[in-house]
């Protein structure tokens, strides 16, 4: 528990370690979402529109080629 | 080279036809530096040591201004189009527009800066620095705004998008320019710092007007 | 409008890149926090507040790798018009956005017990700034125009320009801070400790890896997004009469 507490205080710099710390798991962690989520909605939707027109070549049938 | 010297006749004549634009410019500049003595209060000390860098952010703020205006005209008419597709180099066409507007803006921006300089009290071993920095800075401010402002052509938000894209490019002219005038003042060599920006000025010569060149030939297709 | 249609040689490499930096950057963040946060011993000048530098110095790398790697891609698509290139900047531009302001809040954080305030104009922030304005510059550019092709070659001569400019920035602002801060804020007396370079490389390579993986990702999704749009675009050509009826 102490030892917690030690750690957690950052030797007195705890209000600059780990705001700092969080922002960049913010930073990394909310692109990483929003990255994935823009990319999932886009897969999503691009597979719609293959399937409505499955015979249009230049709709870009690449990924599995 | 006659298409340089054929662009550049034709926007001086165009220029002076509509100097309001020109005048517009030396206004804008001119209130600009005023406000700085109204915002920081008018003690001479510190009017004196800001003088350098407030007239050159003004100028710059006030040359940025025109720049909108530096194709858009063209652009609009269809001159520009004409321009590309007769084939002449386009980039003595860029080098002639920037003149015609180095010419139409910064120089009367310099002619002004010595009075303005004036009224902050600057410094009388600064303005030899001042007019000497200006002359070698603001071709550059010239050429690098003429490739955002090429950039910009029929985009959503034209102005605003300029300036944002332009300004970060001129922080080096803006530090140079700035301390060759401090340099003056302390009676520093102010060799340095000019070389610097007279530099920065060939090297935009031969740069800018290639990258516009390319932006104007996008803007066009 | 068919460019888009085959899997480049490119998008191969980069899947297959994919797996081993998605892999690699989660064991680095696994085995480099711990290291960075608990083991790793306090610095004997600044304490504690030298763990603010493994996140601060890979974010600064990271913010000018990206511009490195936007760039390139400029550049490869102004020259070789590779629609593949300009996807590659449109995907890179966030990135380095949100990893210049990363590098910009934690130095300042840094900054507030080493030199008692959160913003100094020194060289290396200011710079950052810069390049950070730059970024949202190229951002704002990119997505300016209805047409956004055009928006991908303004953004290419851009990024172009902005590469030349960036080191005379750099340096102008380092000559200019010398002549007007001279001693407060010089790093010296900072010696390089070697008890710091473990966590500082671990963190290096989890955060270079992570942005290997993520920029790999975003090109997927910005592919997908220039293939949505041509698909929309032929919809609304063999609708003639469609478009026609609404422009009137």
């Amino acid at each position: 528990m102490d030892s917690l507490s030690t750690f957690l205080d950052m030797g007195g710099y705890a209000a600059f370690v780990w705001p700092g710390y969080g922002l960049a798991a913010i930073g990394i962690l909310g692109l990483l979402v929003t990255t994935l989520r823009t990319l999932r909605a886009r897969e999503k939707e691009f597979a719609g529109v293959r399937r409505n027109r499955p015979l249009s070549q230049n709709v870009g049938p690449g990924d599995d080629a | 080279m006659s298409v340089f010297g054929a662009v550049l006749k034709r926007d001086l004549a165009l220029a002076i036809r509509q100097s309001a634009d020109s005048f517009t410019v030396l206004a804008f500049f001119a209130i600009a530096v005023v406000l700085f003595p109204l915002g920081v209060g008018p003690e001479t000390n510190t009017l004196a040591k800001i003088a350098g860098g407030v007239l050159w952010v003004s100028a710059l703020l006030a040359a940025l201004l025109s720049l909108d205006r530096l194709f858009t005209v063209d652009f609009e008419d269809g001159t520009l189009d004409q321009l590309v597709l007769s084939g002449e180099p386009l980039v003595f066409v860029v080098l002639a527009k920037t003149a015609a507007h180095w010419l139409t803006t910064g120089l009367p921006l310099i002619l002004l800066s010595p009075v303005l300089a004036l009224t902050l009290h600057l410094p009388a071993e600064g303005y030899g620095a001042l007019l000497t920095a200006l002359l070698l800075g603001t071709p550059t401010v010239s050429l690098i705004g003429a490739v955002g402002a090429a950039l910009v052509l029929g985009s959503r938000r034209g102005g605003v998008l300029l300036s944002f894209l332009v300004l970060p490019l001129y922080v080096p002219i803006l530090i140079f320019g700035t301390l060759s005038v401090e340099a003056a003042i302390l009676g520093v060599p102010v060799k340095a710092t000019l070389a610097l920006l007279g530099a920065m000025a060939l090297f935009a010569a031969v740069l800018a007007p290639w990258a516009a060149a390319a932006a104007l030939r996008q803007a066009t297709e | 409008m068919h460019r888009f249609a085959n899997p480049t040689t490119f998008m191969r490499i980069a899947n297959a890149i994919f797996p081993w930096a998605a892999g690699l950057s989660a064991v680095l963040f696994l085995i480099g926090l711990p290291v960075a946060l608990v083991t790793s011993p306090a610095d004997y000048q600044q304490g504690d507040s030298v763990r603010l530098f493994y996140v601060h110095v890979p974010a600064a790398w990271i913010s000018l790798m990206v511009y490195g790697m936007m760039a390139v891609s400029s550049a490869a698509f102004l020259i070789w018009r590779h629609p593949m290139a300009s996807v590659s900047a449109r995907a890179l531009a966030p990135v380095g956005a949100i990893f210049t302001a990363l590098a910009l809040v934690t130095g300042s954080l840094w900054g507030r017990p080493m030199w008692g305030t959160y913003w100094v104009w020194d060289a290396r922030l200011t710079s950052e700034l810069l390049l950070l304005f730059i970024y949202l510059g190229y951002i704002a550019i990119a997505d300016a125009f209805e047409d956004p092709e055009r928006g991908d070659k303004a953004a290419a001569v851009l990024g172009v320009v902005g590469s030349v400019n960036l080191p005379i920035i750099h340096f102008s602002v380092e000559w200019w801070n010398t002549l007007h801060q001279p001693s407060i804020i010089k790093m010296t007396g900072f010696t390089v400790d070697g008890s710091i370079l473990l966590p500082l490389f671990l963190m290096l390579g989890a955060f270079t890896s992570y942005t290997i993986a993520i920029w790999v990702l975003r090109l997927r999704s910005e592919l997908l997004a220039v293939k949505l749009r041509n698909a929309r675009m032929s919809e609304v050509s063999l609708a003639p009469s469609l478009n026609r009826g609404a422009a009137e």
